[in-house]
């Protein structure tokens, strides 16, 4: 008896990967109704007919915000599932797609994944739905995110992360350190300090490569070119250059605190003054509030350092997009959805519950610029962030497996960190590690 | 593939019936052995203190004071309260949950390794022989490349986001199977079964009326090892939940972890903390309660009269 | 054996067998079917043979796991065991203040679940507030940066032996509850001591307990995983995707999108584990039964 089960079981698990296979890339259904002329017409009267939502996201203002899309839409019920923090759900949602259930309607998309996301048609192309006239309403980085270098539009960006340099004062006016204008300032200070006080530095780096890529991308660095499934990578570019020159000479004197980002030990550094400065996306402080609470009024907010003196140059830094899924058979509904959270009352009241707003009209009012951070000695915070928004330098490209090429990161430039070999190298190594890994994925990359 | 490597050898030795543990010979006690044994003891418990202390921490305190060291304020209770409120209390459902899966896998897993060791140990059948082969395969593939395919199978079952996707694989302990495997080899006497036989008892009912008390010390130590296992279960959940309802405590504590880590997102490093010690109490508590079992469970043949 | 060969027997192994099947056969034939295939995010899946098996042997990423773990078996597993083997000897031997504290107390870090054990190495080993820091700090000690490539598989290796020699150390010390007490009195009237009556009648004992406590250390060693995974969090450049086997299949199907190549090294892998282990068995089992 038992034999036979296996048996069938072996047949049963056979047969799902050859329907796996079968219904590879899930193109036909969703996209023919979109572009049967879906219109914003049916997009308001799917939100009147009402139906039922799954969205996946882990972003802790969505849930609060979807409770209000409810109230005004009593008809829709939504439900938001967190599963699981970027890397968790992606693959989440990987498994979800080649299984065939479970996937959700809606789904949250950190920007540097999207693209992935929109290459195995896991996205689905909101421009029947009149995402397109949204231009003017988000700003020009987020909005160049979503469309991922393609026509379409893959995801309404629902927060941004404009760079700031983020510093303890107290720290600062202690040593006599100026704010740094530019990253040579910003190494002398490093320098300046960590002699002060062998304990403290001015920031903490383990190699990071979603900061290594924001600051190659600020100093004006095209590393990725990305056209359709002609892909270049090239991390030896004179923006790559640029960042390397800098970063290798302050690593070379031990300058940067080798705890990583977001454990414990990150946040005690940030709480009592070993970790001075962080340059880092604008959706920060409200987690210095929560995680470095004891830091409370040392905290202040500048623009971020320049490569050249007098520049007005800043990158984006995390910052996600919510995303309507191919599979998903309410995509009016959805986009209903999305376009409250992202554009409509949403937006403002995501940003009154802290999130940073990737809308031009929330990063404009006066109320959102005006308002004071106890958290930051009363600064008006927001007036630095919303600059920063408006200084990103355009014509950034993810490549669409950055998720995989990010996970890497440790494998190649990571040395460099520990003090053995240099950037330039690591950089290289990167590089040939991510055109090899393209290659064997079928894509053509120089 | 022949004989599963037993214990045996030592519980074989004919002619002399094992005298049971307490009525060993009394020796002096040694300061010196138990100094350097306490060494031992003190390289396995110094992460533990560390986690005790810090669960009398606030958040404050955690990030800024000496880990082996009180904080300036004694917030265990604090601490306690907050993690089974927040979030609307969710940390007790997890807790539930995972007494659920722990219940139901750890006790179905212990079942079915009883009824198969004894199976493989008292009958002989065709393919006995490959079963140990079939099994050692199936553990020594790596578990992480399996879990996609497991997932994709699961989902096709409609499985996943259930219980069951936890419950099931729960169920299976091949350790346990060794263990029973080679514990019912020694602890049930071949006479008696043959003596059941002659008074015509079904198989089934000499297992459960004869031979299961008999394998009750064995029993209870693969429960114990397949209690540990499933609380501790956390691989399989991440892959198959979704749902925070039905998360096990392994699993929420992570949630609450990552937490840190995202926009807008509550850090709680206090409350993982205290989280995690309540997570280990249970076990603390499982342990104490079955070591008595357990010094005559894992001999096998202590209790072979 | 008491019975006539007969299929009674498969009616108490087989509900065992069949969730076996269904959770770990079923997911390996699977794999074995997926390894003959190759899908890549552009050009969707192709048929390839034997081709993800010849780039296995080739690939210096999953040769590089395959010797670390090698090396971890060699040094980490007998050190473990012969740790858990004094420590069972010192507890069986009576001779202890408080028994039943040191065999709970030593079993303990067995209990401590994955989350919480990665918290707990930042705890210990952060470089900067861990108790390495304040150690040398405090103490003037140099210890080197247990993270630092050069030393990480021997933290590693400590943090394993931490969690598992307890655990081992149980199966041992009830292989020595078995042992006849009426060897030791007549060794004892012998005039043999301590020392000796450990080699003469405790170690051989011990045989069959030392070949299940190994057989699953080397499943272990070549499964390595968790620990390095959770230190990977807190030391990203010294802990590489490909760092051991089971952490290399883990980075290819759950990252890297390749579940045909993550199929192909797990059953790579599987079939090694269980030559060693089988001849391993064999050999130590030689002339017992």
């Amino acid at each position: 008896m038992s034999i036979t089960r296996r048996r069938a079981l072996l047949g049963a698990a056979l047969s799902i990967t050859l329907l796996a296979a079968g219904c590879g890339g899930s193109d036909e259904p969703g996209a023919a109704t979109a572009t049967a002329g879906a219109s914003e017409a049916d997009v308001k009267a799917a939100l009147e007919a009402g139906g039922e939502l799954t969205v996946w996201a882990w972003d802790s203002t969505i849930e609060p915000v979807a409770a209000e899309f409810m109230k005004k839409y009593p008809g829709v019920k939504v439900k938001v599932v967190n599963a699981g923090t970027n890397k968790d759900e992606y693959l989440a949602l990987q498994n979800a797609v080649q299984a065939g259930s479970g996937v959700p309607d809606v789904v949250q998309l950190e920007y540097y994944a999207l693209p992935q996301f929109v290459l195995s048609k896991t996205a689905a192309d909101l421009t029947a739905f009149g995402a397109g006239s949204l231009e003017s309403a988000f700003t020009p980085g987020t909005w160049n995110a979503v469309r991922s270098g393609g026509k379409g539009v893959y995801g309404l960006p629902i927060d941004s992360g404009p760079m700031a340099l983020f510093y303890n004062k107290e720290v600062f006016d202690k040593h006599g350190i100026a704010i740094p204008k530019t990253w040579e300032e910003y190494a002398a200070a490093a320098e300046k300090l960590h002699q002060a006080d062998p304990k403290a530095y001015i920031t903490a780096d383990a190699g990071e490569a979603g900061f290594t890529t924001s600051l190659i991308w600020q100093a004006g660095g095209k590393p990725y070119t990305v056209n359709g499934t002609d892909v270049t990578v090239n991390l030896a570019d004179a923006g790559s250059q640029r960042f390397t020159g800098v970063w290798q000479g302050m690593l070379d004197k031990k300058l940067l605190s080798p705890v990583v980002s977001w454990t414990d030990e990150w946040f005690k550094g940030l709480s009592d003054g070993t970790i001075a400065s962080l340059v880092i996306g604008a959706w920060m402080p409200s987690n210095l509030e929560s995680g470095a609470a004891a830091a409370k009024g040392k905290w202040r907010v500048a623009p971020m350092p320049q490569w050249e003196s007098g520049g007005k140059a800043a990158a984006e830094n995390g910052g996600s997009s919510l995303a309507i899924t191919e599979a998903g058979t309410k995509k009016a509904l959805a986009y209903g959805f999305l376009k409250y959270i992202a554009v409509d009352e949403g937006a403002q009241s995501r940003v009154d519950k802290g999130a940073f707003p990737a809308t031009t009209k929330e990063l404009n009012a006066a109320a959102f610029k005006g308002k004071e951070f106890p958290y930051f000695g009363g600064q008006k915070v927001n007036e630095v962030l919303a600059e920063s928004a408006a200084q990103v330098v355009p014509g950034w490209n993810y490549l669409p497996f950055q998720v995989y090429a990010n996970s890497i990161y440790g494998d190649t430039v990571g040395k460099a960190y520990l003090g053995q070999g240099n950037l330039t190298d690591g950089l290289k190594a990167w590089q040939d590690a991510s055109v090899k890994y393209g290659q064997e994925q079928g894509f053509t990359v120089k | 593939m022949t004989a599963v490597p037993t214990i045996r050898p030592a519980a074989r030795r004919p002619g002399h019936a094992p005298a049971p543990p307490v009525s060993r010979r009394p020796r002096a006690r040694s300061r010196t052995l138990t100094v350097v044994t306490g060494v031992m003891v003190i390289y396995t418990l110094l992460p533990l203190a560390w986690l005790a202390i810090s669960a009398t921490k606030n958040q404050e305190d955690l990030l800024g004071t000496f880990g082996l060291w009180f904080g300036g304020e004694f917030a265990l209770l604090e601490n306690i309260g907050q993690t089974f409120t927040y979030q609307d209390g969710i940390f007790g459902r997890w807790m539930l949950n995972t007494v659920l899966y722990v219940a139901v896998g750890a006790g179905g897993a212990t079942l079915l390794a009883a009824l198969a060791g004894y199976g493989l140990a008292k009958f002989d059948f065709p393919g006995r022989r490959g079963v140990f082969a079939v099994v050692l395969i199936g553990i020594a593939c790596p578990s992480t490349a399996l879990a996609v395919p497991t997932f994709l199978m699961f989902a096709r079952m409609g499985l996943t986001d259930t219980p069951w996707a936890i419950i099931i694989p729960s169920l299976v302990s091949p350790f346990g199977l060794y263990l029973m495997w080679t514990y019912a080899t020694e602890a049930v006497p071949n006479e008696i079964l043959e003596s059941a036989r002659v008074d015509g008892a079904g198989e089934f009912r000499t297992f459960f009326t004869i031979s299961l008390p008999l394998l009750a010390p064995g029993l209870v130590t693969v429960l114990l090892f397949n209690i540990v296992a499933t609380w501790n279960n956390f691989f399989l959940p991440l892959i198959m939940l979704k749902d925070p309802d039905l998360f096990p405590l392994t699993l929420g504590l992570y949630s609450w972890n990552m937490q840190a880590n995202t926009v807008g997102g509550d850090v709680v490093f206090d409350l993982v903390i205290t989280g995690s010690l309540l997570t280990i109490v249970p076990l603390i508590v499982a342990f104490l309660l079955l070591q008595r079992y357990w010094q005559s469970g894992l001999a096998a043949g202590s209790v072979k009269q | 054996m008491v019975t006539r060969r007969s299929w009674i027997g498969w009616q108490f192994t087989g509900p065992f067998l069949a969730v076996f099947a269904l959770v770990f056969l079923a997911p390996i034939g699977y794999s074995a079917y997926l390894s003959v295939f190759r899908t890549k995010l552009v050009g969707g899946t192709g048929f390839v043979g034997m081709e993800n098996y010849t780039k296995t042997f080739s690939d210096p990423q999953f040769w590089e796991g395959v010797s670390r773990v090698a090396i971890f078996l060699a040094v980490q597993v007998p050190i473990m065991l012969g740790l858990a083997l004094l420590v069972a000897l010192a507890i069986d031997s009576g001779r202890l203040y408080g028994t039943g504290f040191f065999r709970v107390s030593i079993f303990l870090p067995y209990a401590v679940p994955a989350v919480v054990a990665t918290l707990m190495c930042g705890f210990l080993y952060g470089i900067r507030f861990g108790l390495v820091g304040s150690l040398n700090e405090g103490l003037g000690l140099n210890i080197p940066d247990p993270l630092a490539p050069d030393w990480i598989l021997t933290t590693i290796g400590n943090i394993v032996t931490w969690e598992f020699v307890g655990y081992n150390m149980l199966i041992l010390y009830s292989g020595l509850r078995v042992v006849d007490t009426a060897l030791y009195e007549a060794a004892a009237i012998d005039g043999a001591g301590q020392f000796r009556i450990i080699r003469a009648i405790k170690l051989p004992a011990l045989r069959g307990p030392l070949v299940v406590a190994t057989i699953f250390s080397i499943i272990g060693s070549f499964q390595l995983f968790t620990e390095p995974q959770i230190l990977k969090s807190i030391a990203p450049n010294a802990i590489t995707t490909y760092f051991t086997p089971n952490v290399y299949t883990y980075q290819l199907s759950f990252t890297g999108q390749q579940v045909n190549y993550s199929a192909t090294i797990a059953l790579v892998m599987g079939v090694a584990t269980m030559i060693v282990a089988y001849l391993f068995q064999r050999r130590s089992l030689k002339g017992v039964d």
